[in-house]
Order: C-alpha cells, then sequence, then structure tokens
C-alpha cells in the first residue's frame, strides 16, 4: 500500500502486541518449558533520586517517575515474585528522601527487596537507611535461583571515616561527578569474604543473580561506573555455571558478558544519563554495546527513563525495558551467541535512528 | 446523492478545496499518494458522509455525530448512535483531523481511509454486522455507481470498501479551517486581530499555563496538536485502585481476538485504559491522543468522555494538576507534565478568550455568545 503511513509498520508500533516486549503473557520460550515453577518475572526499579525541597514538597519530576513506575509494575500480569530497587532512593540519603520514596514504594503490590546506593549511603554512612530496611547485603534463595546483594559503593575506610564537617559535605563530594578529589566504588574485603562464605554453600550449577548498585565492572572511573575491586568479585563468581549481575547507578541500558558472568543495568526513573563516552577526557573500559541510546527529548520529562521486568528462565535473564514514550526494550541471553543481546536492534538493517522530534 | 450543498457551504469548501492553498496558519493537507484529490472525488464522499443508509435502522451517518452545523461533532458528552445507543467516547471534530497523525482518541487507525470504516460496524453507532449493506446501497443506486466509476473507473460490482473510504477520506480532507484571529494575529501581522485579553491568554498559552507542551504552536503554522499520547487525569477516577483488573481483563479478551474498536466504545472502563487498550504498552495506560484546539469554543464539551462542559472547567482542570478538585487524588500513571499551575482569576479568563480566538470565520457564526470576538 502507497500511503503516507506504512500501515504494517503502523500496527506494529501501535496495534496489537502481545508480544513478550510489552506485557510478560506470552513469556519468551523457555527451555524449562512453559508453567515449570522454576520460570518466573521480577520487577526491577531503580535509581528514583527523591529530592527533598523543604517542609513536605518534594522534586515533582522525579517524585512522578517513581509513581508512575510503581503503577505500571503493580499491572504487571502475572504477577511479578518480587520486586528489586536498585538503589540511591534519595538523592542526598536525607530520611525525608528515604521516607518519601519508601511511601510511593509501599504501594507496589509484592515484596521489595533493597539494595544500598550511594546517594542513600553517604549522608550518614547508610545508618537511616539500615535503620528502616536491614541489612545491606544478604542472600537469599528463590525457585532454584541463588540471590545475593551487595552494598558496592562503598570506598576507601580513611575517607569515609575521614574528618568531615558534616555528613553532606561527604555527601556531595561523593554526589559530584568528574571529581578531582573522587573516590571509586568497592564492594571491599569484609563483603567478599561474606560472599565468598555465601557461596561455599551453592553448587556449581546453580544459577546466581547478583545485585550491586555500581556496575561490578570497570567503565568509566570518572561518573564512578567502576568496582575497584571487580576482578577480585569476578573471579568469587567465575566457579559458577550462570551468573548474572544486574545493577543500578548507570541510567542507560547497558550489557555486557565477561566470561560466565552476564551484566545488565538499569534505567533510571529519575533522568538518563549518556554515555560516558561523549563526556570522557579519560581512557574508558565502555561495554560492547550495539545502538546508541536515542538522546533524551527535553520536552518530554520522562525521556529515556523507565524501569524494567526480568525473566528469569533456564537460569539465565532477560530484561524488559520500560521506555515512556519510546520503543520498549529486550536484552535477552541468546545461548548461541553465550552472551546478553539486544532482541531488536542488534542488525544494522533493524537500527532506529536516534529520535529528532523535537 | 441525497444531500444538495447550500451555497454558504460550497463557498466555505471552494476556498480550500484547491490543493496547495492551506489555510492561514495551517501547513499544506498531507495527501496520500494513492488517494489523489479530485472534485468528483469530494462530492462523492461529502455524499458517502450524509448517507444514513449506512447503517442498521437507516438513520445513522458520519454526519450524525460530525455535523457542520455543531463545528462537524454533536455537543455531545459522548454520542449516539444505533437506536440512541450512547458509547463512551466523545466525537472528535472532523474539521483539521485531515493532519491527525494517528485517528480516534486512542489512536488505533493510522489514516482518514482506516477511520471511516470503524463507526458503521460498531455496535453503538452504526450497528451494522458487516460492511455489506454499505456495498449493497452504493452497488445499487445508479448515483452512485455512476460517480463511482467516473472517480475510480470500476463498475458496480468492483466497488469496494477501499473506495468508499478514500472517497469520504478525499472530503474529509477539504475540512481544514485556519484564518482564526489567533492566525491573523500571528500569521498575518494583524495586531488587532485579537483583543488585550486574548494577547494576555496567549502569553498564558506559552508561559505559565505551559499548554504549549503538547498544544503545539511553530513559527509558520500552529496545529495545537504534539500528535502524542498522554494521561492527564481525565476519567481516572472511573477506574481507580481497579486498573490491574481491568487491563488484566482486557489483554485476556485480545488474546481472543477480542477487536478494540467495538470493546472500547461499549466497555466504559475499558475505554478508560485508553492507549493501552490498542498497543498493551504499560507505558500507556489512560493516554489519549491531544486533541487540536481550533474551533474549540465550538466543539463543546471536551475531554474523550466529554466530561468537561466549557472551557472554564477545562482551565480549571488543568490549573488543578489534572483533577476537578483539588482535594481529588492522581493516577499514578498521569503524566507528570500535569501539575497546578496557580493561575490567579485574570489568568484563566484570559486563557478562555485566548481559546476563543482560534475560532475560524466559517464557524464563527456558531460561536454566538462571544463577546470577545474581534469582528
Amino acid at each position: 500500500m502507497n500511503r503516507l503511513i506504512d500501515r504494517r509498520k503502523f500496527i506494529q508500533h501501535g496495534g496489537a502486541l502481545l508480544a513478550a516486549g510489552s506485557l510478560p503473557l506470552s513469556l519468551v520460550e523457555m527451555a524449562f518449558g512453559e508453567g515449570d515453577a522454576r520460570n518466573f518475572s521480577f520487577a526491577f526499579i531503580s535509581d528514583s533520586h527523591i529530592t527533598h525541597v523543604k517542609g513536605g514538597a518534594f522534586v515533582r519530576n522525579w517524585d512522578r517517575g517513581l509513581i508512575r513506575a510503581v503503577a505500571e509494575t503493580n499491572l504487571l500480569d502475572p504477577e511479578p515474585d518480587f520486586v528489586f530497587y536498585g538503589g540511591d532512593i534519595a538523592q542526598l540519603g536525607k530520611p525525608e528522601e528515604i521516607d518519601h520514596g519508601l511511601e510511593i514504594l509501599s504501594g507496589l503490590r509484592v515484596k521489595t527487596h533493597y539494595v544500598m546506593g550511594e546517594h542513600d549511603y553517604y549522608l550518614d554512612l547508610g545508618d537511616y537507611w539500615r535503620k528502616e530496611l536491614g541489612p545491606d547485603h544478604y542472600s537469599f534463595d528463590h525457585k532454584g535461583v541463588h540471590f545475593a546483594v551487595l552494598n558496592s559503593i562503598l570506598t576507601y575506610e580513611n575517607w569515609m571515616h575521614g574528618k568531615w564537617n558534616t555528613g553532606m559535605e561527604r555527601m556531595r563530594q561523593m554526589a559530584r561527578l568528574d571529581n578531582p578529589e573522587g573516590q571509586p566504588f568497592m564492594v571491599g574485603e569484609a563483603q567478599r569474604a561474606w560472599l565468598e562464605a555465601d557461596l561455599a554453600e551453592v553448587s556449581r550449577d546453580t544459577p546466581i543473580v547478583v545485585f550491586s548498585h555500581s556496575p561490578l565492572q570497570k567503565i568509566y572511573k570518572g561518573w564512578n561506573f567502576w568496582t575497584e575491586d571487580a576482578e577480585q568479585l569476578q573471579a568469587l563468581l567465575q566457579p559458577f555455571d550462570k551468573v548474572t549481575v544486574l545493577y543500578g547507578h548507570v541510567h542507560q541500558i547497558q550489557y555486557n558478558q565477561i566470561g560466565n558472568i552476564s551484566f545488565h543495568s538499569a534505567m533510571a526513573t529519575a533522568w538518563p544519563w549518556p554515555y560516558p563516552a561523549t563526556y570522557r577526557q579519560a581512557p574508558t573500559y565502555l561495554p560492547k554495546l550495539t545502538v546508541e541510546m536515542n538522546r533524551a527529548d527535553p520536552f518530554f520529562e520522562r525521556d529515556a527513563t523507565g524501569w524494567q521486568f526480568i525473566n528469569l528462565h533456564t537460569g539465565n535473564v532477560d530484561v524488559h525495558y520500560l521506555l515512556p514514550g519510546n520503543s520498549n526494550r529486550v536484552v535477552a541471553f541468546d545461548a548461541r551467541a553465550g552472551q546478553p543481546l539486544d532482541t531488536r536492534y542488534q542488525l544494522a538493517a533493524n537500527r532506529i535512528p536516534a529520535q529528532t522530534h523535537y | 446523492m441525497n444531500r444538495h450543498l447550500s451555497p454558504a457551504v460550497v463557498a466555505g469548501l471552494i476556498a480550500v478545496r484547491v490543493v496547495g492553498a492551506a489555510p492561514m496558519g495551517l501547513p499544506p493537507v498531507p495527501i496520500p499518494p494513492d488517494n489523489p484529490q479530485s472534485e468528483a472525488k469530494i462530492r462523492l464522499g461529502d455524499s458517502l458522509f450524509h448517507d444514513t443508509r449506512f447503517s442498521a435502522d437507516g438513520k445513522v451517518s458520519c454526519a450524525t455525530c460530525h455535523r457542520r452545523a455543531k463545528g462537524f461533532t454533536d455537543h455531545l458528552p459522548v454520542s449516539k448512535g444505533f437506536n440512541g445507543l450512547t458509547g463512551t467516547r466523545n466525537a472528535p471534530t472532523v474539521v483539521n483531523s485531515a493532519y491527525m497523525k494517528s485517528l480516534f482518541w486512542d489512536g488505533r487507525e493510522p489514516d482518514l481511509e482506516g477511520q471511516s470504516k470503524q463507526p458503521s460496524v460498531n455496535p453503538v453507532e452504526g450497528g451494522l454486522k458487516d460492511h455489506r449493506p454499505i456495498l449493497e446501497v452504493v452497488r445499487g443506486d445508479t448515483r452512485y455507481t455512476k460517480a463511482f466509476k467516473d472517480v475510480f473507473g470500476v463498475g458496480p460490482d468492483g466497488i469496494g470498501m477501499d473506495h468508499v473510504a478514500k472517497a469520504i477520506a478525499s472530503f474529509e480532507r477539504t475540512l481544514v479551517a485556519g484564518e482564526s484571529p489567533f492566525d491573523r494575529y500571528r500569521y498575518g501581522g494583524e495586531r488587532n486581530a485579537m483583543n488585550a485579553a486574548q494577547i494576555r491568554g496567549l502569553a498564558v498559552f506559552l508561559g505559565k499555563g505551559r499548554c504549549i507542551s503538547c498544544h503545539v504552536i511553530e513559527q509558520t503554522q500552529a496545529l495545537f496538536t504534539d500528535n502524542r499520547f498522554h494521561n492527564i487525569g481525565v476519567g481516572f477516577k472511573r477506574i481507580r485502585g481497579k486498573e490491574h483488573e481491568i487491563a488484566a481483563r482486557w489483554v485476556k479478551s485480545k488474546r481472543a481476538g477480542a477487536e478494540v474498536d467495538k470493546a472500547v466504545l461499549t466497555g466504559v472502563e475499558l475505554s478508560e485504559l485508553g492507549r493501552f487498550a490498542v498497543t498493551a504498552n504499560l507505558t500507556e495506560v489512560g493516554a489519549f491522543k491531544t486533541p487540536t484546539l481550533r474551533n474549540i469554543a465550538v466543539t463543546r464539551p471536551y475531554m474523550h468522555d466529554g466530561s468537561l462542559e466549557t472551557l472554564e472547567d477545562v482551565v480549571d482542570f488543568y490549573n488543578n494538576g489534572g483533577r476537578e478538585r483539588e482535594t481529588d487524588p492522581l493516577s499514578g500513571f498521569q503524566s507528570g507534565g500535569i501539575r497546578p499551575l496557580d493561575l490567579t482569576d485574570r489568568e484563566k479568563q484570559d486563557l478562555v478568550s485566548f481559546m476563543k480566538a482560534l475560532t475560524s470565520p466559517e464557524f464563527q457564526a456558531l460561536a454566538s455568545n462571544q463577546p470577545e470576538q474581534t469582528p
């Protein structure tokens, strides 16, 4: 049909879509077979950066981003087994911000597990967060999968406990990008020892999912897309057949495969970040990426933000990104390639150009 | 043909039928390559648009809900079709719909050709089971068969719904109207085309009112729509707390083959899911297409469910942050661009005055209670 708008393309983007990309009603093919209890899904929301203005007022845009993610998550059908929150509830770690964020998150219909972010931590070294949410590193088993959660945004002891006039001064230092006084994130010796002991009980064919805020890789030091002891951590995970690391902090879609470990990032509900390659002043180690993220539309307050839900089947993950005003994307583990691949955009012929509608 | 065009109507139409002569304030009408305009096709489309035989009781045509004398809408909150049955959605005006990138409040059709095929077979609109009665009429009426032969070169048995749809779309593409007082002020350089209140209202529209975010005005033309879908909070009360249940039920129906058009117009709760009912995309729950504001003063009532009666009600709704009362709860799905505006009473009145300046000359007669309109 020689129309102004190709009807077939119109239907694909706007028409009847019940593919795994939009709702998990017909999940991707599963080696365990349909209905197998080992297949499950969970939601993953991250980086809301709730910011207190004064009194009872908070930055509206970031409130709305989190509220929306919660409302949409509650529509997932079938219901997810639980929700993970990837870190940075608050912007400056203030109790008001953590409380306000947790109040919004309390709207979730299923149990939520929390990961510590640096913006939650550096005001008071995590005291209020732990008081509200419990330990910042822990593990549990679910349907044959071992989940381990780390606090990966610590840094050198003498800096954390150094002489600061106020906790806020320390928080603001850590919040700064391209900080010449910057301190790299790390998991640290104590947690590495904890993880090693924790994993000693786990058989090598048990699928493992690790949650951390920072990437557990070394990507770009200037913005702390970095974990200083990444290699040691990866070594602890190396003996296992299937390992996935899910992290927040970077506010963009990233995925990588290092040996047996798949890495996936979360989108932020608050604001997007471009690839640091466009801003770098020093060499970087970017993961292999197939497609440039569209530049955010400055006139759409939710552009380039989002949340994700994850299907866990065969021990590997598919991450479904829900991106408002954009095409939703799926980064799925490809068994033949042995790594995560973007299901729509890995071929040059299928790439969409960056948005120019503004 | 079962209708004569009055001289006034003809005069109004002729001005814009010439391809390329877009009204002031509007871009050229997009014409698809496979449906070029012609006088004969437009006249045929006009007849089809007004033919009530294309309905189960012989009383409903496109013009029933899209009546020229009512700004090509029907001035009802939700439209009434076959047997007086009501649907769930307000009839959008056909005027300037030629510029839309998708049709219907939820954008379920990509073009005018696709749009016109749906209402006749919707149980609360035309009430037909399928399009066959329409084809029987056009194939059996010699005035139609002559026109279809003339326009499409097809014999009676060759007339199909695509031909009918193309002719109707062709007629609708002539229903464009600009040259409002706003257009003359902004694009025509006439400083006196708008009065002081309207000029202040334009400033609110572009600034504190935030209207410009979605109701677009550009350098050389103004469509007053971004052609996108937004949840601004209308109708939310109806499904609050039940979103999950309604969404889950709908997806189940859809997998079983339910059609969006029939379902949303017969299900008042489902209708509130908006664009989600079309795309099943969780990020579009309760989102509806931004309509144009051209001729808004004569196309009441407002919003997808016709729930806001007057322009004053609309301004209050937005001023309260996307709710009828300041104390109403907000939907979690509401666009973050909607927020309390803190407009003063004068700013609110000025905004309403400005919107009344968007009425085109051919519809001016319908806007009788408007003391602010400059002659």
